[in-house]
């Protein structure tokens, strides 16, 4: 059932400047399935923006291949891309006086034509990544308007407008409060299920992460990156190990299927 | 929102019918408004001195206004999307200094050098002029260009091309400093800006070249409401930014270049109108601001230089003074008001 949409070989991702390679994060290799949720955690600085960048094709990666639906990711010309990696990223756009509607209209970019003109199908997909994110009142509101919850879900939308096999996010769920990161979340696993989309997100919401996500990935500047199910990396001590080298420890208890994770106290 | 366009781009476009007919109306020589009717509409009973001053040179030089205005207004619109900065124009970028060291080049070294003032030259002068400042605008805009393939950052962009204007500049100083006074009073009128200065066969030239620059601009809509977004998000979404900016800035590039080679460095419109139209239209989609650019640019051109030879007033005074002194408070008025209406929702 669980078919895997990326295979990540040998990829070492980093900088490239004029004499030097700023190696980011080394020799990873791993799957990402489609129709999952996978997260990617990790401190700051751990190279979860770069290796973003790198799947997202905006950095070339320094070694090794990302092969993205059979396909290798430097073979795909621009134009195909958009059709594949829909991406959301973390900055916020300065974007004024464009209503949320035509903003997801510009994820129909790839397949529209010349001037851009949206026809009757790409407004139909626009109206359908309009309900599947549940922003239908929104739609007419200018984007400078929203809150920050609000404008997240609308840029989900423009990347579901897109319609491609691979969304990636870059920390989607930053800036929001508790309620809408758990809503974005939720939204993002039911979307896996529904439309069968691979999607991979970067977060530092780690709780969250444990009890929504399927596949779990920690990185980590020393020990390169651990992947599982959120049991899993419980039950083989990665993610105790994980806490255990910034000096906090935590208990991990399994509730009912659910992770939940207690501060330990002296 | 969308229902308000129509109307208002047929507002606009009354208007500057009627701006139109005032301009070819008004002068320092009084000639009937009914009069000046039927000279356009072709009768020849009429007076044959205010058909001449009607045909030969009101007329030509609303037209050169229209053109001028539309032109600078879409180029400042193109810059302000591209560098995603809204003090961006065409006088930042150092474009409009290109061409200005360019004339600065032909006017003051004619003279050092030649041994003759090119502001006696008349119409050999004139034409020397006016590709002065392209080749200086084209050259500037080559190496902007150029930067801009091998620099990420917009605003360090920017900053460059702002700094190539102060070098411009600079050169500017030192040829002024060598330069016989003749010379720099050619300059320095050139400078202030004039719609009447481009007459005849340059005149047919300008606006030909200018009509069909302008529509090009149209071609660029998709890209321009991609770059929007933001560089990571119109290259997600299939854009190739390099290409992009390529294009876009060489466009406008050229456009400024030709509207300041035949007008002079003409300041603060294709800063305001932008502006103005995003207020007035409340949009950033380009498929309704490229249209509604060249109206308001065309309309904005036409108020000033009616407002420059406004009867009473020996000769004309100086476009760029009339732009800015005008223009100013129009556009800080109107973006008061939306902002008044935008924290009232």
């Amino acid at each position: 059932m669980k078919q895997p949409t990326i295979q990540i070989e040998s990829l070492s991702t980093g900088y490239r400047g004029k004499n030097n390679v700023t190696i980011v994060a080394h020799d990873i290799n791993a799957t990402i399935n489609g129709g999952e949720l996978t997260c990617l955690l990790g401190p700051n600085g751990a190279g979860k923006s770069t290796l973003l960048r790198t799947l997202s094709a905006f950095l070339p990666p320094v070694e090794g291949s990302i092969t993205i639906m059979g396909r290798d990711l430097k073979d795909y010309p621009d134009k195909e891309l958009a059709k594949a990696i829909g991406v959301v990223l973390t900055e916020k756009t300065d974007l004024r006086n464009m209503s949320v509607e035509d903003l997801i209209g510009l994820g129909r970019s790839p397949y529209t034509g010349f001037w851009g003109t949206l026809h009757e199908d790409d407004r139909r997909v626009v109206a359908e990544a309009i309900e599947m994110v549940g922003i239908g009142p929104l739609k007419d509101r200018m984007i400078q308007t929203l809150s920050d919850g609000e404008r997240q879900k609308v840029m989900i939308a423009k990347a579901l407008a897109q319609e491609t096999p691979v969304i990636f996010l870059d920390e989607p769920t930053a800036f929001l409060d508790f309620p809408s990161k758990v809503e974005i979340m939720q939204l993002l696993r039911d979307l896996t299920r529904t439309t069968g989309k691979t999607i991979f997100l970067s977060t530092h919401d780690l709780e969250l992460a444990l009890q929504i996500a399927d596949t779990i990935w920690l990185m980590d500047k020393e020990k390169g990156v651990m992947i599982g199910t959120p049991q899993e990396l419980a039950s083989n001590g990665s993610l105790n190990d994980f806490f255990s080298q910034r000096g906090i420890s935590f208990d991990i208890h399994d509730v009912e299927g659910s992770l939940c994770i207690i501060p330990r106290t002296k | 929102m969308k229902r308000s366009v129509v109307p208002n781009m047929l507002i606009i476009t009354a208007l500057i019918m009627v701006l139109f007919l005032l301009n070819v109306a008004l002068g320092s020589v009084s000639i009937p408004t009914r009069a000046a009717w039927h000279i356009l509409w072709g009768a020849t009973d009429q007076d044959p001195i205010w058909a001449n001053i009607i045909l030969k040179s009101r007329v030509p030089q609303t037209l050169v206004a229209i053109v001028a205005g539309a032109g600078l207004a879409i180029s400042g619109l193109h810059m302000q999307t591209v560098f995603r900065n809204p003090l961006a124009g065409p006088s930042v970028l150092g474009i409009c200094s290109g061409a200005s060291l360019g004339v600065a080049f032909v006017v003051l070294l004619s003279g050092s050098i030649g041994g003759m003032a090119l502001s006696r030259m008349g119409f050999a002068g004139d034409m020397a002029m006016t590709v002065g400042a392209i080749a200086g605008a084209l050259a500037v805009m080559a190496l902007i260009v150029y930067v801009s393939q091998r620099v990420k950052g917009n605003v360090t962009l920017l900053i460059i091309g702002v700094m190539i204007g102060y070098v411009a500049n600079a050169i500017i100083g030192v040829l002024k400093y060598f330069s016989v006074e003749e010379d720099i009073r050619a300059y320095v009128v050139w400078g202030l800006g004039s719609f009447s200065r481009v007459s005849g066969n340059q005149m047919s030239l300008f606006v030909t070249m200018m009509c069909i620059l302008l529509p090009l601009s149209f071609l660029l809509v998709k890209t321009l409401n991609l770059l929007l977004l933001g560089d990571q998000y119109a290259r997600n979404l299939g854009l190739n930014i390099k290409r992009a900016r390529l294009l876009v800035i060489s466009y406008s590039g050229i456009l400024v270049a030709v509207v300041t080679a035949y007008c002079g460095p003409i300041n603060f419109l294709g800063l305001a109108v932008p502006h103005l139209c995003r207020a007035v239209f409340r949009t950033s989609d380009h498929r309704i601001l490229t249209p509604a650019c060249v109206l308001m640019g065309a309309l904005f051109a036409l108020a000033c230089s009616l407002i420059a030879r406004m009867p009473g007033i020996e000769g004309a005074l100086p476009v760029n003074s009339v732009t800015a002194l005008v223009g100013a408070p129009v556009v800080i008025t109107v973006l008061f008001r939306r902002r008044k209406e935008d924290t009232a929702e």
